[in-house]
């Protein structure tokens, strides 16, 4: 393999693109197909399907024998608000294998000490987003309760594909919100994918049963959406 | 990609530090393997290595496959099953099977 070859998949590995390596056994040759950009026809059908089930292989291509490589941004958690929930969920995400990133421009929760060792960022997501932008493989979970924080976030997790958005609160805070969302111009069916109330429905009461609620499903949207190949 | 070893990435890192590498990457798994297909195992000319092919099992012989890879610059298809039941002096514990390619960074 040529390195402007690897150099060009580390790129996208690194830019969190979904890519794949297809290596041809015979010749040895190898390219790189990213996501979003042009691919090449004969390698198109075999490429897709193998990025959507996330299942390296190889496969038979105009008589010859090609390795499909795939390679898929691990997936990772924002969560918006630094409280008790999302407090129990840095201890839940690193075991299940999620990297989380927690944010909350109120310095009074986002301190260090109550968050050991925890991705966190004391500011609002309005700032920290562009810089630190959402995408297809990222679960966001808004838990503020607090509109003038989380509707932000909720807004941008939609738009930006994230393969799980979920919202803490009531049925009908619920409603506001999806009122709220509406009138930033999102559509009927990108609300539709807003999860709330948050969590599989474990009758999970305590924060610490909310964030395992909230972890379960998470993997579950991740999973399902892997084998459908379609956003849960 | 933060914090873990990523074969792929030292690979990058030692070829543009000039050494001559080696990449190992699991093809194809029968039976209970255990690295899945799409696995890595990068090797240097002086038999340093990153990643892994299986469970420690066959990466010994891998490396020194490698190692005539990137004297010759010429791939090579190997295949790995239970020790007895294969021509190679190496084996897969689990009863699994596995084809590993091994080609040279250029």
């Amino acid at each position: 393999m040529d390195l402007s070859v690897l150099a060009a998949l580390n790129a996208a590995r690194r830019a969190r693109q979904g890519s794949l390596l297809a290596t041809n056994l015979l010749t040895g040759r190898s390219v790189v197909l990213t996501e979003g950009e042009a691919w090449p026809d004969t390698l198109r059908e075999a490429a897709e399907k193998a990025l959507r089930a996330g299942k390296s292989g190889t496969v038979e291509i105009e008589g010859e024998t090609v390795f499909l490589n795939v390679h898929l941004p691990p997936p990772r958690i924002v969560a918006i608000g630094a409280v008790h929930i999302t407090q129990a969920l840095a201890k839940l995400a690193p075991i299940v294998g999620y990297d989380l990133t927690i944010i909350d421009p109120r310095t009074a929760f986002a301190t260090p000490e109550r968050f050991e060792g925890v991705d966190l960022i004391a500011d609002w997501p309005e700032d920290v987003l562009p810089q630190r932008p959402l995408d297809a493989y990222t679960a966001l979970a808004a838990v503020t309760h607090d509109p003038k924080i989380d509707d932000f976030a909720l807004a941008e997790g939609l738009r930006r594909g994230c393969f799980y958005v979920g919202a803490l609160g009531s049925r009908k805070t619920h409603g506001k919100r999806l009122e709220r969302l509406a009138a930033m111009g999102l559509t009927e069916t990108e609300l539709a994918r807003i999860r709330a109330p948050i969590g599989l429905d474990i009758g999970a009461s305590s924060p610490e049963e909310i964030a395992l609620a909230i972890m379960a499903e998470i993997v579950q949207a991740f999973r399902r959406r892997t084998l459908s190949g379609e956003a849960a | 990609m933060t914090g873990t070893i990523d074969p792929l990435l030292t690979a990058e890192g030692w070829r543009r530090d000039g050494r001559n590498v080696a990449l190992a990457t699991v093809i194809e798994t029968w039976g209970s393997a255990p690295r899945p297909a799409g696995s890595h195992l990068v090797i240097d000319q002086d038999g340093n290595f990153e990643g892994s092919v299986s469970g420690g099992c066959v990466e010994g012989a891998v490396i020194s496959e490698a190692l005539d890879v990137i004297a010759s610059g010429t791939p090579r298809l190997l295949e790995f099953g239970v020790a007895d039941e294969t021509a190679w002096r190496v084996g897969l514990s689990c009863g699994g099977r596995i084809r590993v390619y091994v080609e040279r960074l250029t």
